[in-house]
């Protein structure tokens, strides 16, 4: 949700269209939820999920090796041309119908060991889905990184604080938040670069279809 | 009392608030526009028990109180105890605020007539979800059917800035001597309150000006006016002539004053209805998130060459009768797209038209699905070739 919500916030200051919305049901460690990102260049009326999706990132291969989705299979609505991008070390196997669908649908699956990544670089696996956008950013740039950056820093900052750094005199409690926020931002910087350099595509094509 | 953060914000008046003021763009959640609404409002006391999704704005909320914006704040012990000391803070003439969302919204029924029934200026937002039936949390708005006869003025957003806007125009319209009565900002849960989008916001330094209760048709209860049994007995127990009709007559005012809200609405929120396209065949009547569902729809039906127009309705109680007899002049069909199992929109509109044959109730989701704009799009085509229309 968190990335989303980053990845929205860099849309809008991109000049873009955008909304966030998220779904969840019961609020406990380990139960899936979805949240979704429109971004166009026309205005977006449309609300609730996005059934229709160009991306989907998979942020804990739970939602596939546990059916802890909302559809099944987990990629049910992708768009023709879709793109995956799923969090584990490795490829998951997926059955020889799953991907002869994905093969059908031209989609470009991706995995990426996020949780691994943001324990190596920023020593926490909660900046997981810093990685992830990393990732995302890897395949396709849904804006520019200035804007990803001033999102993150909106986000982890409180916005205020930082909108108003340059104007206003910060008391020490600030400029102590205020350092806090620059060195977690700087990590995340880091972090996302680093997974850019990790993701991997992984054909689609089903282990028995015949070559073509 | 305490100095507030309030005392730096300059009173102005709800026509300054929301037509002259330079409004700036946020990118903000739901929850977050209910707060911004509510920081820019003059309250005095809000009062909240939490419920998803609800939560969220009325813990910003306390974060108003927090910084000062809001004079007194607590958790009740439950919905019901909420909305009875609501009822309380504003027998003794506050600007009051508070909100809940389905279960909640059910455990305090019966203070809501009660509101409307002491005439009181109540702003309170309805974050709507499914009760149980079976339990979930996911947004529908079923609620809403509950409240139609409750006396209180209805009015149900679409979006994050109908939010903002509907909330400082009702303690405008709550609070005109003429209407006194309690006013529901309605949205749907999570597509409203949990989506974030572009808000326009006017300056956080100024807020509306304060509630003057001497100008209350029922005069609060202060030490210039104490409580005195007159406020209750007579109208309690048809006992005489007089406590008969008194109570008759004041029932028949409570309904009146809505009637007499209709203009404020029309002034502060450009009309009890909004009409896209009135000249079409096809008309979609909708409210809240449906009409955002149904503006998509109408793209993919321009797309197909179908020509449709787009009923929004803002006001549902008091109900735009006369204004949606007058939009649906051409229509010879109208789909009510809905997220609640009920159908309680499409039952309103029926009951307002006269040739209702042409009423498509449907399609409905609840129970947290999303209404894809195709599933509109179906119904149009489906009534379009049941009619001959295709």
């Amino acid at each position: 949700m968190t990335a989303a919500h980053i990845l929205g916030a860099a849309a809008h200051q991109e000049g873009l269209k955008t909304t966030v919305n998220p779904f969840f049901g019961a609020e406990k460690r380990l139960a899936p939820a979805e949240s979704y990102v429109r971004i166009a260049s026309e205005p977006i009326f449309e609300r609730g999920e996005v059934l229709y999706p160009d991306i989907i990132m998979i942020f804990h291969p739970h939602v596939i090796t546990m059916g802890k989705s909302y559809t099944m299979p987990f990629f049910e609505g992708l768009a023709p041309g879709g793109i995956l991008l799923i969090n584990n070390d490795g490829p998951i196997e997926l059955s020889d119908e799953q991907l002869a669908r994905l093969a059908d649908l031209d989609a470009r699956l991706h995995y990426l060991p996020a949780t691994k990544l943001a324990q190596e670089v920023s020593g926490t696996e909660l900046s997981t889905n810093i990685a992830m956008l990393g990732g995302l950013y890897a395949i396709r740039e849904l804006t520019s990184m200035d804007s990803l950056v001033h999102a993150m820093t909106e986000r982890f900052g409180g916005g205020k604080f930082i909108a108003s750094a340059t104007t206003a005199v910060l008391d020490d409690a600030v400029k102590e938040k205020f350092g806090k926020v620059s060195a977690m931002i700087e990590k995340n910087i880091e972090l996302i670069e680093a997974a850019k350099m990790r993701v991997v595509e992984h054909p689609v094509h089903p282990k028995n279809a015949s070559a073509s | 009392m305490r100095d507030t953060t309030r005392d730096s914000q300059r009173p102005i008046s709800a026509d300054q608030m929301l037509f002259d003021e330079p409004r700036i763009e946020h990118f903000i959640t739901g929850s977050e526009a209910v707060a911004e609404a509510v920081k820019r409002a003059g309250v005095e006391m809000a009062i909240a028990y939490p419920i998803t999704p609800q939560s969220e704005s009325m813990h910003l909320v306390g974060e108003l109180y927090d910084q000062g914006y809001v004079e007194d704040f607590y958790r009740a012990e439950n919905e019901f105890a909420v909305m009875a000391a609501i009822h309380g803070a504003a027998l003794g003439g506050g600007r009051v605020f508070t909100a809940t969302s389905g279960p909640g919204t059910l455990r305090a029924m019966e203070m809501f007539p009660v509101w409307a029934g002491a005439r009181q200026p109540i702003v309170c937002a309805f974050m709507c979800r499914g009760v149980s039936l079976p339990p979930s949390i996911q947004p529908e708005n079923i609620e809403m059917s509950m409240l139609l006869d409750t006396g209180m003025i209805m009015l149900h957003a679409e979006n994050a800035q109908d939010v903002t806007d509907m909330i400082l125009a009702s303690f405008a319209i709550a609070e005109m001597p003429e209407v006194h009565l309690p006013v529901g900002v309605f949205m749907d849960g999570f597509f409203v309150t949990h989506t974030r989008e572009v808000v326009q916001l006017p300056p956080a330094d100024l807020c509306l000006a304060p509630y003057c209760s001497e100008h209350a048709p029922v005069p609060a209860l202060n030490m210039e006016t104490p409580p005195m049994r007159v406020t209750r007995d007579p109208l309690l127990n048809k006992s005489n002539f007089v406590s008969g009709a008194a109570n008759a007559s004041w029932h028949q005012e409570v309904l009146a004053a809505a009637e007499r809200a209709r203009p404020h609405i029309n002034h502060y929120l450009g009309g009890t209805i909004e009409v896209e396209n009135p000249e079409a065949e096809v008309l979609i009547i909708a409210s809240g998130t449906a009409v955002s569902q149904s503006r998509e729809a109408l793209r993919l039906l321009s797309a197909q060459g179908v020509n449709a127009g787009l009923v929004k309705v803002r006001s549902i109680r008091p109900f735009p009768t006369d204004e949606i007899i007058a939009a649906t002049e051409h229509a010879r069909l109208i789909v009510v797209p809905e997220f609640n199992a009920g159908g309680w929109l499409a039952r309103e509109v029926k009951a307002a038209l006269d040739h209702n044959s042409r009423v498509v109730a449907g399609p409905r989701v609840f129970g947290g699905m999303s209404m894809p704009p195709g599933l509109i799009v179906s119904a149009v085509n489906e009534g379009m070739q049941a009619r001959g229309l295709a």
